[in-house]
């Protein structure tokens, strides 16, 4: 048996398309993406921040402290334009026509005395479609005149502080939140991990599957195999490890690089931007969590690895048997769709669900919440169904329908 | 010493709607089962090379696989010396040498590498490996490509490489099913000479065939099949004699006699 098992590897060592995936593919082409996109966000947003907006007024004149205000804002630049803009459609026109970013639009009972305006409702006209936060940067202004002008109403109303605020806001509903970050970004993220995981692990094993089955077949080694003094099952034990090593070699690439990038993030992260917080979650999972997360994703793979092979024996060219592996990516998902269902979690009849109870305890794991007791029925019942898979196998070998198809 | 007898062989039909009209015309199909081969019954002896002829479909190829062990049959036996293969299909093993037109190597891996890997696999100790494939490189002329990946290799490459393979653990009895189909006349040749060489070292050879002039070049003896059935089989002599100038037309004498 170790005797396939070692001519299989190298076999598929000297494989440049199966190494890609295995190792190329989660060491550097993945964290490059991700990496990638978070910095791309990152400069998108600094970007709305701090770009120079243009926009013009109509009914200036009812708000002169306003417009000092707004005036101040060094990332706005006040444009007069013809026209009524104090009439939306020629305020959308001027926008549409890209004259300005924004609009404000004073309505002419404006005034700081709240008693006696009433609610004055300042029109914002922009096209929303467009990420530069016009808004907020607006109501920064706002706000301070607001608050002053609600404080001169109650004062003038003799309304002390303490009825101010309970005229404010009469209840209070405060939540006291008893998950700490980890927590509440595991439950997010550790979603997001087994299903990575789960497809990398697949993609790892598929090709090396496809080759090692029906490959042999296409390519008519596989009767000679055959015919050598060594029993099927030993063949099938082979043949099946070298999948599953490949499935689990691309599982631990994965999840040191994981890691690994995890800590170059945190010593090369700059300051304020939320990489950092990402970083700092990285390192609050301890080491023997990554142990666990890839100790599970073992009879993981074992379950994959033999599915593989049982399609790929079947199979009579390598072009049929991904034919066939190809809707497992699928199938494969639906565990991990099932564990990011609100409400199912590690408890009751789950742990005992194979596939999802991996995804389930993988994000327990990320969330640093995990009950180490349900490991129990996690490795039972993965490893039950993978021998099963595994002696399907062994039988499915020994099937002279499906050898000589 | 290869002694068969009254081999049978049926495959179940899963979809008998799939079947070809001249399938269903088939004598052999009856009810979900196809008897691809009914009664077969042949002998080779020592230093003996058997030719075994008979039309596509005839089950040469099915025969000659549960001589191999890749097929169980239903009935009958297979001795090879006085290993039973039916009982001991592992032990056979270890006596057959067996190669077909289809064949294939690992591409990845070097020829000596291919070689190698049945040795091992054979139980083989890795100086008797090296020794080995020492001399049958000498004998084919296959050190000039020996140590190159065989996904490069010519047609005639390959095949040295195959029968180096076929023959690495020195087995005792080899079986060729239709080994020179699809070559080129010079890796034909190769094969031709590799048989002839087992010949000479007393090695008994069976193989299957749809040139007759490689049977009247290397047989002592020749065995027709048809329809699953064992429709001539006598030596060389014998099967000339049906017809002395041409051998195509002893063999289609050969094949009337199973339709009277």
């Amino acid at each position: 048996m170790w005797l396939i098992y070692k001519k299989e590897i190298i076999e598929l060592l000297r494989d440049r398309k199966t190494l890609f995936f295995v190792v190329a593919l989660p060491i550097v082409v993945f964290p490059l993406i991700f990496g990638g996109l978070i910095y791309f966000m990152a400069e998108v947003e600094s970007d709305a921040q701090s770009k120079v907006l243009t926009y013009a007024v109509s009914g200036q004149e009812h708000a002169p402290d306003l417009m000092l205000k707004l005036k101040e804002i060094e990332t706005f630049e006040l444009k007069t334009l013809e026209g009524d803009l104090g009439d939306e459609q020629v305020a959308k026109t001027a926008i549409k026509d890209g004259k300005v970013d924004f609009v404000l639009q004073i309505p002419s009972n404006y005034g700081n005395d709240v008693l006696a305006s009433g609610q004055i409702t300042l029109n914002l006209v922009l096209n929303d479609a467009k990420v530069n936060k016009a808004r907020s940067r607006l109501v920064e202004v706002t706000d301070i005149i607001e608050d002053a002008n609600q404080r001169a109403a109650f004062d003038s109303l003799g309304v002390n502080e303490t009825m101010q605020e309970a005229l404010i806001n009469p209840i209070l509903v405060e939540k006291v939140n008893v998950a700490d970050e980890r927590e509440q970004a595991g439950s997010v993220l550790g979603g997001m991990i087994p299903y990575i995981m789960f497809l990398l692990c697949l993609q790892g094993a598929m090709l090396p599957a496809a080759d090692i089955g029906a490959g042999e077949k296409e390519r008519g080694t596989l009767e000679t195999l055959l015919l050598s003094p060594v029993n099927r099952r030993s063949i099938v034990l082979a043949k099946f490890a070298t999948i599953g090593t490949a499935g689990v070699l691309t599982a631990m690439i994965t999840v040191f690089s994981i890691a690994l990038w995890g800590l170059v993030a945190l010593q090369f992260v700059p300051e304020g931007k939320g990489l950092t917080f990402l970083s700092e979650f990285m390192a609050s999972i301890d080491w023997i969590d990554f142990v666990l997360i890839f100790l599970m994703l073992v009879p993981v793979v074992a379950i994959f690895a033999s599915i593989l092979l049982a399609m790929s024996i079947y199979a009579r060219s390598f072009k049929e048997a991904q034919g066939y592996m190809s809707p497992l990516v699928i199938f494969s998902f639906i565990p991990v769709i099932i564990a990011l269902v609100p409400g199912i979690e590690l408890k009751g009849i789950w742990p005992w669900i194979p596939l999802t109870n991996v995804a389930l305890a993988i994000k327990e794991l990320v969330k640093g919440t995990m009950d180490y007791v349900q490991l129990v029925a996690i490795f039972g019942s993965t490893v039950l169904l993978a021998g099963l898979l595994l002696s399907f196998c062994v039988y499915w070998f020994n099937q002279e329908k499906v050898l000589f198809r | 010493m290869i002694k068969i007898q009254q081999l049978s062989k049926k495959f179940k039909v899963e979809n008998p709607k799939k079947l070809s009209e001249q399938d269903k015309k088939d004598p052999r199909l009856t009810g979900r089962f196809f008897h691809s081969v009914k009664d077969v019954s042949l002998q080779c002896d020592k230093g003996q090379v058997l030719g075994l002829l008979g039309p596509n479909g005839a089950g040469k190829t099915t025969t000659l696989r549960m001589l191999s062990t890749a097929l169980t049959p239903d009935s009958g036996s297979i001795l090879i010396d006085d290993v039973d293969v039916l009982k001991t299909p592992v032990l056979a093993r270890k006596k057959i040498g067996f190669l077909s037109g289809s064949t294939g190597l690992y591409g990845r891996l070097t020829g000596r590498e291919n070689i190698q890997y049945f040795g091992r696999l054979n139980g083989m100790s890795e100086a008797a490996i090296s020794a080995k494939i020492d001399e049958i490189a000498e004998q084919l002329d296959m050190h000039s490509f020996l140590d190159r990946r065989s996904e490069n290799f010519s047609t005639g490459m390959k095949q040295k490489t195959s029968i180096a393979r076929a023959v690495v653990h020195s087995p005792e009895v080899v079986i060729l099913d239709e080994p020179t189909t699809g070559l080129d006349i010079m890796s034909a040749k190769t094969v031709i000479d590799f048989i002839k060489d087992l010949k000479s070292k007393g090695t008994p050879v069976i193989f299957s065939t749809h040139h007759l002039d490689e049977v009247s070049e290397l047989c002592d003896h020749i065995t027709v099949i048809d329809y699953g059935l064992t429709s001539f089989d006598g030596d060389l002599a014998a099967f000339t004699a049906l017809s002395p100038n041409n051998l195509h037309e002893a063999f289609m004498r050969t094949l009337h006699r199973s339709d009277v």
